[in-house]
């Protein structure tokens, strides 16, 4: 028996580390005319994950349905952007024209998480 | 997207008639998913229901030929957000409840094996089914948003706290519920289910939830006490009379009455009477200000004594009070560095402790003690629950909120993260001598003619030079020659060269002012007022020089009266272990003068104002971290290269973008207090980073067991639960503690 669970173990940490920290959700490919909405949902950013054209101004529209405090404020932390999210009313973000890579915008806490990726 | 779904308010300019009201109307109907649009031509609004694009809205009123924007009343959105609030902190509090009051009879049941058998187990046995079909109810009530928020985040390759909870109960459920179906699979007297784990750690997780949300209302205190200060409605003066009007319908142009001690609704310039107004909400500055006719006055300010009427220049989001608003609210949003690493940590946090839980369980399977399934199950299922990554995540931007808060408070508002924590880490402030250390509002205080020429003539040219010069000097010139009722002369060629002086042709000679250096560097002769420019200097004065055809005129003495509490803010700056050094373009003497006054420890002197922010350069080569203190116009490069750039304002009116730190105060005192505001969130941050990683990095490892083997100490789930809940309020309380800081 102690063989089995040893075994199960040793596959849920190699499960845990391929999901959390080696693959990544693909991204939706987003225009820059696009409007570009995302829900604060059930803890987490939907779509969380965008691919956005690089080196063009980009306007995100969140909409907030998230009642946890975590989630009132977006911080684009590498581009020194936040906003307040209101509770169930679309707020307007607008970001400069992003460099190629990875932009990560999260909440306050670091909890709730989503990138760009300028492409 | 931005849709009227709901009613919204436009405010509307340009209509001069009734018959405007019909074709705003018209224009606004006539969009698609417009339900109902009504204009009030005296309030000049309209009313819109629907689902239409506001961008579209506005839009087509302006092909109507008139100009519309959407009235947004900040107090009415915080109200309704406080509202918002309050709402799920009751929800909180009921899920809380709910889980708590099951967790009596599940606790009951537990007390068998608590007591170690001292009641007998078969009794309690029968009620097993009964707590499956209650915590059940718990988790479907009390705690969905934990396994839906799991569920999403995983999808998303994220893990986060309800991830940890999810899965400490799903596992403790699901092994309770098998354990009673089919005790026969576990060795005799070993199968004991934990209902009463899932009933507590969920009621007291829920129920820190919820203090935390109180905790947080009071971190933003700042914002709602400067939200508060706008005025509900404003009286307008429209077609000769006198209404009150919500102040979220006043335009730029619109004449406001104010009585004495009133609040003035919105930004503009008084245009009849005068009176004096507190600032001090906006400002940190306890002295009301004078105004005359011509003065601008900020929304949000006390009228103290007289009655005015004044033009609305800014209104709305424009405001300086918005601005400030803004600004604090953008700060509060800033991660500092020293959160970074909190950051970085969160973000691989979770799935490690899923591995730790992982590890524990195997660990305990194989070599714990009797019963080993129960024994591994009880440690994994701590270690779930007693990991805090909201404790960690928390750390920093609480500090940061009430930090940038209490900043607002003082007048000092703050920009970023970074000049939040390096303000406290200054080694030296350097600051500007006019303007900063001085009034900024010179005067003549002598005039010194050389042989032969006389007082007024002297006065006469330098004033006649001076009035095509923008540099603060000259207006003590012309001021004194106003005085004096003199008329200008004409001037010819007029040439200013930075830092040094002008010139120009007056009467068909040609006159030369400016400082020494610029009549040594043109081959004027100063020796005959030597003495007297000396003597001058070390009175505090600036002595200028006017030389008519390359031959010395006399003297003209300026003085900058110091500020009244520069001198203390110095002595509060050296109290904190901060060198300070003055920078002037003025000449040595005068600056030493100064410095002598005030207690600073170094000068630099003379220094043109391209070369300012090379001495702010040199200063920072030198291995000390620099603050700079400057108007924010003219010492803009230099308040730019410095570690942390203060702009100094002069009261409502300040460019609030253009440094680090902006006082909104002209007192030098606002340098201190945002250090030492600077400094106490730093450390509050500190403390909070501290306790969520010692919190962490003891607790995992305990809950784990790893006292067992010595100690024979396995934590229970419940207190792992109930400290977890109470990490999250102490790092939120802690940082509310900033409130009562006092620089």
């Amino acid at each position: 028996m102690s063989i089995f669970v040893t075994l199960g173990g040793i596959a849920a940490i190699v499960l845990i580390i391929w999901w959390f920290w080696l693959s990544k959700p693909k991204a939706t490919h987003m225009e820059a005319q696009q409007t570009i909405d995302i829900l604060v949902k059930d803890g987490t950013y939907q779509p969380a994950a965008l691919e956005v054209p690089a080196g063009q101004a980009l306007t995100l529209h969140f909409t907030r349905h998230d009642a946890t405090p975590c989630a009132e404020k977006v911080v684009f932390s590498d581009l020194g952007i936040s906003a307040e999210l209101p509770l169930g009313k679309p707020t307007t973000v607008n970001l400069p024209a992003l460099k190629p890579g990875e932009h990560e915008f999260t909440c306050q806490m670091g909890m709730y998480r989503g990138r760009l990726i300028a492409t | 997207m931005t849709t009227a779904n709901e009613s919204i308010r436009l405010a509307i300019d340009g209509m001069r008639c009734a018959g405007c009201v019909a074709s705003v109307e018209k224009a606004l109907r006539a969009i698609p998913g417009v339900a109902e649009a009504n204009v009030n031509y005296a309030s000049r609004t309209a009313e819109v229901s629907g689902n239409a694009e506001i961008a579209i809205l506005l839009a087509a009123v302006g092909k109507a030929g008139y100009q519309a924007s959407e009235i947004i009343d900040e107090e009415t959105a915080d109200s309704e957000k406080e509202a918002a609030e309050h709402a799920h902190y009751r929800l909180l509090m009921r899920k809380s409840w709910f889980a708590l009051a099951v967790a009596i009879p599940a606790l009951a049941f537990g007390f068998p094996a608590m007591l170690d058998d001292a009641i007998p187990h078969a009794l309690m046995q029968e009620a097993s089914p009964v707590l499956a079909l209650l915590t059940l109810a718990v988790m479907l009530y009390s705690g969905p948003q934990f396994f839906v928020g799991a569920w999403k985040s995983l999808r998303n390759h994220t893990a986060t706290m309800d991830t940890l909870i999810a899965l400490g109960m799903a596992a403790a459920w699901g092994y309770s519920l098998t354990v009673t179906a089919a005790p026969q699979l576990f060795p005799a007297g070993t199968a004991e289910p934990f209902w009463d784990v899932i009933a507590v750690v969920i009621g007291l997780v829920v129920l820190g939830q919820a203090l935390e949300m109180r905790a947080r209302g009071r971190t933003s205190e700042a914002v709602k006490r400067l939200i508060g200060l706008k005025p509900k409605t404003a009286r307008v003066v429209r077609d000769g009379q006198e209404i009150d009007i919500p102040l979220a319908e006043v335009r730029v142009g619109d004449t406001l009455r104010v009585r004495p001690g009133e609040k003035i609704a919105v930004d503009g310039v008084l245009i009849e009477g005068h009176s004096s107004v507190d600032e001090s909400m906006l400002t940190g500055e306890p002295m009301p200000v004078e105004k005359q006719i011509g003065g601008e006055v900020a929304g949000g300010t006390l009228n103290k004594s007289g009655t005015f009427l004044f033009s609305a220049t800014r209104v709305g989001k424009d405001t300086a009070l918005s601005r400030i608003v803004d600004m604090v609210r953008q700060a509060q949003g800033a991660k500092p560095a020293i959160g970074r690493l909190a950051d970085t940590v969160s973000a691989w946090f979770v799935p490690a402790v899923l591995i730790v839980a992982v590890v524990t369980f195997v660990i305990w399977f194989n070599i714990g003690p009797e019963p080993q399934l129960n024994f591994a199950m009880v440690a994994a299922v701590t270690v779930l629950v007693i990991a805090c990554p909201c404790a960690l995540g928390l750390a920093t931007p609480m500090s940061v909120m009430v930090g940038v808060g209490k900043a607002a408070e003082h007048g000092i508002l703050i920009r970023n993260g970074d000049a939040l924590q390096q303000a406290g880490n200054l080694t030296t402030v350097i600051l500007d001598k006019t303007g900063t250390v001085t009034m900024g509002k010179p005067a003549v205080t002598s005039l010194i003619p050389a042989a032969g020429r006389d007082t007024v003539g002297l006065l006469h040219l330098a004033a006649s030079l001076e009035a095509g010069s923008e540099h603060p000097l000259a207006e003590a010139v012309l001021n004194a020659a106003k005085g004096h009722d003199l008329t200008l002369l004409p001037v010819q060629n007029f040439q200013a060269v930075a830092g040094q002086g002008v010139h120009g042709e007056v009467d068909g000679k040609h006159v030369r002012f400016g400082n020494y250096k610029f009549m040594e560097e043109h081959g004027i002769d100063c020796t005959a007022l030597h003495a007297q420019a000396q003597q001058s200097a070390a009175r505090a004065e600036t002595p200028m020089f006017l030389a008519v055809d390359g031959v010395l005129a006399g003297i003209v003495a300026v003085a900058d009266p110091i500020k009244p509490d520069s001198k203390t803010a110095i002595a509060r700056l050296h109290a904190l272990r901060i060198k300070v050094v003055m920078l002037t373009g003025d000449n040595a003497a005068t600056a030493h003068a100064v410095a002598k006054q005030v207690g600073i420890d170094a000068v630099f002197a003379e220094v043109l104002p391209q070369d300012k922010d090379k001495q702010v350069a040199e200063l920072i080569a030198r291995g000390e971290k620099v603050g700079m203190v400057g108007d924010g116009i003219n010492d803009a490069p230099a308040l730019a290269r410095a570690d942390v750039g203060f702009a100094i304002g002069t009261g409502t009116d300040v460019a609030i973008e253009s440094a680090d730190v902006t006082l909104m105060s002209g007192s030098l005192h606002g340098v201190p207090n945002a250090i030492a505001i600077s400094r106490a969130t730093v450390r509050n941050i500190r403390q909070n980073l501290f306790g969520a990683f010692i919190y962490n990095v003891l607790g995992i490892p305990i809950a784990a067991g790893i006292f067992y083997p010595i100690f024979g100490l396995l934590l229970n789930p419940m207190i792992a639960g109930a400290a977890m809940a109470m990490s999250s309020v102490t790092v939120v309380s802690n940082a509310g503690r900033l409130r009562w800081f006092k620089p």
